[in-house]
């Protein structure tokens, strides 16, 4: 188990530095960063010493290690717009969007995983049809379009919900639906798929065989084995979901991460865009790396060895 | 007469396929009397497994089952509530089945699976549960018996496996013990073992066993009665003695033939096959499902429906017209099946 | 059947085909009649092919030029409402600009086919060759390739697609090749596992005691036994490249203002979709038709070549 989790480590970090490396050369995407924050038509002194200013006439290895170096104690640069600390407005949006991501993956998984056992346990049955047309619709919806769609639907035409801002807790229930039911097919699919092999096992037969009562069968026996693999998959989604949720925060006007994603990319803050996409991936990388530890928790074939 | 455990009478399993129904089992009848081991044998997909699964009620969900009588100590095993099935199932009547190596939940340890299987039928404390279930692993061979509670099925090998199924198709001292093929996946040196402790157990613990094997050695020396299927039909049942010693049904004869035997069969000599292979059991078949494969077929064979004879006075019966015929004159048989 | 039981066998063991054998369907039949007689399938592809038809004749079909703005005739509603301005001249309206959302909704189908076809090649392309080296030479190159394959999972996708455009500047190309460049994970993936699987198969151990090159095992012998898989990731990346398009061009970085895309049409629509919400429903509508289409022919030809419906 320590050898696993050390392995898991390793590659976790190893490929935190390679997006960090990725997003550094972003700096470079458009040739001359100087140029592109001195802006269209700017006199070549002007140019040259935003260059000196920012560091741009230094070797671009140096440039990474600094840069590295800096970011490995919480200083991510300054945004070019908003003149500040780029981690300070980072971590002051970040709660929000994880909260929003918590939310939306909840929302998600209780809806998918429930009938994704349903439809596993009646094949066939008015269930499975109702779990597999949700989810084919659902793979097919843009999220942005689901989103708009709610808004005018329960804050429009019902009233039911506030359309936009943070609020109260209303506020969130749209925008998580919107972002959770994205990840649902996905989950509902494996949970559905899994609990099929499951429950075709030889292990299933041997606990019929025990005589025990179907539920203790279905939970105790199946739904274990069956919901392993999900876990990777939740962690994964939810990875996708945090960097989705720039247009659902677009839509609904949240202050979150995603919300500063798309005005730093208005703006071309680059340290801002940088700093985002590698808290983003650094998130997802520790979330997955969790998951491979609840993993080999509940898998006691990976635990024991 | 003895203690009558488990009465089968006219068993019919079927399971839609794509090209029609599969009449997997058809009209099998047997039954297990206290301290009895009665084997069922044939070869692959003939029924057994089936036949198996059917008295457990732990058929496919789209299989059918009918019989005229299917009882455990008299209380019906057929169109009784799933809840009163699995009263039974696990408690009076406990199954072993052919792979060890999946038959275990991978994610509870030894000694949960263990203990689940009494808890579920006996209101003990679990402490006691761990008790029985300690002495029972002890009984079956394995050392360190507490040790191996705390472990998981992967850290154990397919015999230990098998030893633990064994324990806990006994944790709650049942009536009937069914063992499907409990050898097939195991080494061949392993394989002894476990059909000796078998046997051992059912005489120790009185039980009815029903053990269902292809291996025609182990059946001559632990078979209180044997049951031979057929496409899914009993084509010849009686006791150990008579099916061995006398056997009346040509396909018998040709599966004893392919089983070398200490002392008889000589150096170099060949053994016997039966050519061909099972017929589909899909639709309706007429006459003697065995009239493909047969060297002694004639056209009454394949007219009607053979039914299962028994010799007057006798529990030995046969499925086949020509048996009396045939049994008169050996030397042909043995001829024919060169 | 009776007959059929008999005599099979000392034919079967001759090698000889019975009546049974040679009177059931050929695999191509079968083929034919699993694929017309699945519904998710047969339907999906229905609608793509309505959709493709619109996308090429989209210059012949439209009833007026799709950039052709009329102010004086602006926000028509389409002709299922209650309006005294609906006209069968424009069926679907007019958006704020006048301009006839149906000539525009033909054209949208193009821009995003056009972008939905060309990203898949392109990381259809690189998923494929990543994934099949992987499985193919396991070892190191298999641990290079996952390496690569997480390392791509963990950078959010539209967050880096938006960065770059916006930082080299938004155009169809840019648009296909970020997107490109950024799908190609599960083609990896799924293509990864499909070799490894049929890697371990006899017939590739077979060509290579025979000593056939790598580069013919794999054209022969691998390709065509991952060739299904390959379809079905196609299929549904095709799709997600579409709704990234929609959506890069929903938040105004995708395909730019006048280009006739249907996520720029909604992003266009939004500040009125409180007073006309037809406006996002129709390009919204048709983008859930384009992609759930696919997603039905993905899913359908799964259900359809899956090993286990070869019997």
């Amino acid at each position: 188990m320590a050898i696993f989790a050390l392995k898991r480590l390793g590659v976790a970090l190893l490929v935190a530095l390679t997006v960090s490396l990725i997003t550094f050369s972003m700096n470079y995407l458009s040739g001359d960063p100087a140029i592109t924050i001195a802006g269209e038509g700017a006199r070549i002194e002007d140019i040259e010493n935003i260059r000196r200013y920012y560091g741009f006439d230094r070797p671009i290895l140096v440039q990474y290690w600094d840069w590295l170096w800096n970011a490995l104690h919480g200083d991510l640069g300054r945004s070019y717009s908003l003149r500040v600390p780029v981690a300070d407005v980072i971590f002051e949006r970040l709660p929000t969007t994880m909260l929003l991501g918590a939310c939306a993956i909840t929302f998600g998984l209780t809806l998918a995983i429930p009938l994704g056992v349903l439809a596993a346990v009646k094949p066939n049955s008015f269930f499975d049809r109702l779990a597999l047309t949700l989810a084919v619709v659902g793979q097919a919806m843009p999220t942005f379009w689901f989103g708009l769609t709610l808004i005018l639907v329960f804050g429009v035409m019902l009233r039911w919900l506030p359309i936009t801002g943070q609020a109260s807790w209303w506020n969130f229930v749209m925008p998580a639906v919107a972002l959770g039911y994205n990840v649902a097919p996905a989950v509902m699919r494996l949970t559905r798929a899994g609990m099929l092999e499951v429950l075709a096992s030889d292990y299933i037969r041997t606990a019929r065989a025990k005589g025990l009562r179907p539920m203790k069968v279905l939970f105790k026996h199946a739904l274990r084995n069956a919901v392993i693999p999900v876990v990777a998959l939740a962690a994964v989604q939810f990875g996708f979901m945090l960097g989705g949720s720039i247009v659902i925060e677009t839509i609904f006007q949240i202050n979150g991460l995603g919300y500063l994603a798309w005005e730093s990319i208005q703006r071309k803050d680059l340290p801002m865009m940088q700093a985002i996409v590698l808290i983003l991936s650094i998130i997802y990388v520790v979330i997955t790396f969790l998951a491979d530890m609840l993993n080999a928790f509940l898998d006691p074939r990976i635990r024991v060895t | 007469m003895s203690d009558r455990i488990l009465t089968v009478e006219g068993l019919e399993v079927s399971l839609p396929v794509p090209s029609g129904t599969l009449n997997a089992v058809q009209g099998v009848s047997f039954h297990v009397d206290r301290g009895e081991t009665v084997c069922i044998v044939g070869e692959s997909g003939c029924g057994k497994s089936l036949t198996a699964l059917a008295i457990m009620d732990l058929l496919p969900r789209r299989a059918r089952r009918v019989a005229r009588t299917l009882t455990l100590l008299g209380d019906p095993l057929i169109g009784v509530p799933e809840t009163k099935m699995a009263d039974l199932r696990g408690n009076r009547m406990g199954m072993i089945f052919q792979e060890p190596m999946t038959s275990l939940n991978p994610a509870y340890t030894i000694g949960n699976q263990l203990e689940e299987a009494l808890l579920r039928h006996r209101k003990v404390p679990r402490a006691k549960a761990r008790e029985r279930a300690v002495h029972l692993l002890e009984r079956v061979g394995i050392t360190a018996a507490g040790q191996r509670l705390r472990q998981y099925p992967h850290q154990l090998s397919g015999g230990l496996r098998q030893r633990v199924m064994i324990a806990m198709a006994l944790m709650t001292g049942p009536d009937l013990i069914i063992a499907d093929e409990p050898t097939t996946a195991l080494d061949v040196t392993i394989q002894a073992q476990i059909l000796h402790l078998l046997a051992e157990l059912q005489r120790e613990f009185h039980m009815g066993l029903v053990l269902i094997t292809h291996d025609l050695g182990v059946v001559a020396r632990i078979a209180t009665r044997v049951v031979v299927m057929y496409a899914g039909q009993v084509v010849e049942t009686g006791t150990a003695a008579e099916v061995f010693g006398a056997p009346r049904h040509p396909y018998t004869r040709g599966l004893l033939d392919c089983i070398p035997i200490p002392g008889k069969t000589k150096r170099g000599e060949h053994l016997g096959t039966i050519p061909g292979m099972v017929p589909s059991l899909v639709g309706q078949m007429e006459g003697c499902h065995f009239a493909g494969r047969c060297n002694y077929v004639i056209d009454e064979c394949r007219a009607a429906p053979i039914p299962l004879v028994s010799a007057p006075g006798r529990g030995h019966a046969v499925r086949c017209i020509r048996a009396d015929e045939l049994s008169r004159q050996p030397a042909a048989a043995e001829e024919g099946a060169a | 059947m009776a007959e059929t039981t008999i005599t099979r066998t000392p034919l079967a063991r001759a090698g000889i085909q019975t009546a049974e054998e040679i009177l059931a369907p050929s695999p191509g039949a079968m083929m034919r009649r699993r694929v017309f007689g699945h519904f998710g399938l047969m339907f999906g592809a229905f609608v793509l092919l309505a959709i493709i038809a619109m996308a090429i004749f989209a210059n012949v079909i439209s009833p007026h030029d799709a950039y052709d703005q009329q102010l004086g005739r602006k926000l028509i509603p389409p002709i299922w409402h209650d309006s005294p301005k609906v006209t069968w001249n424009h069926p679907l309206g007019t958006d704020h600009l006048g301009r006839d959302y149906l000539s525009r909704l033909y054209h949208g189908a193009q821009v995003s086919l056009l972008i939905g076809f060309s990203a898949m090649i392109i990381s259809g392309l690189i998923g494929t060759v990543l994934g099949v080296l992987a499985g193919y030479f396991g070892g190191r190159v298999d641990m290079v390739v996952n390496f690569l394959i997480t390392t791509r999972l963990s950078m959010p996708v539209i967050l880096v697609a938006l960065a770059v455009v916006s930082i080299i500047g938004s155009s169809l190309t840019v648009v296909i090749w970020v997107l490109g460049l950024l799908i190609w994970d599960r083609f990896a993936v799924v293509m990864r596992s499909a070799t490894q699987q049929v890697r371990s198969l006899e017939f590739v151990t077979a060509a290579e005691a025979l000593g056939c090159s790598h580069l013919r095992i794999l054209l022969t012998e691998i390709a065509p036994n991952v060739m299904n898989h390959l379809i079905v990731v196609a299929t549904l990346e095709m799709a997600h490249a579409i709704l990234l398009e929609a959506a890069l061009s929903f938040l105004g970085l995708g395909v730019q203002p006048p280009t006739p895309s249907w996520g720029l049409m909604i992003s266009e629509a939004k500040g009125l979709m409180y007073f006309d919400p037809w406006l996002i429903a129709i390009p919204g509508v048709a983008l859930f038709m384009l992609v759930l289409s696919i997603n039905l022919v993905g899913d359908g030809l799964r259900d359809v070549t899956a090993p286990e419906n070869r019997s």
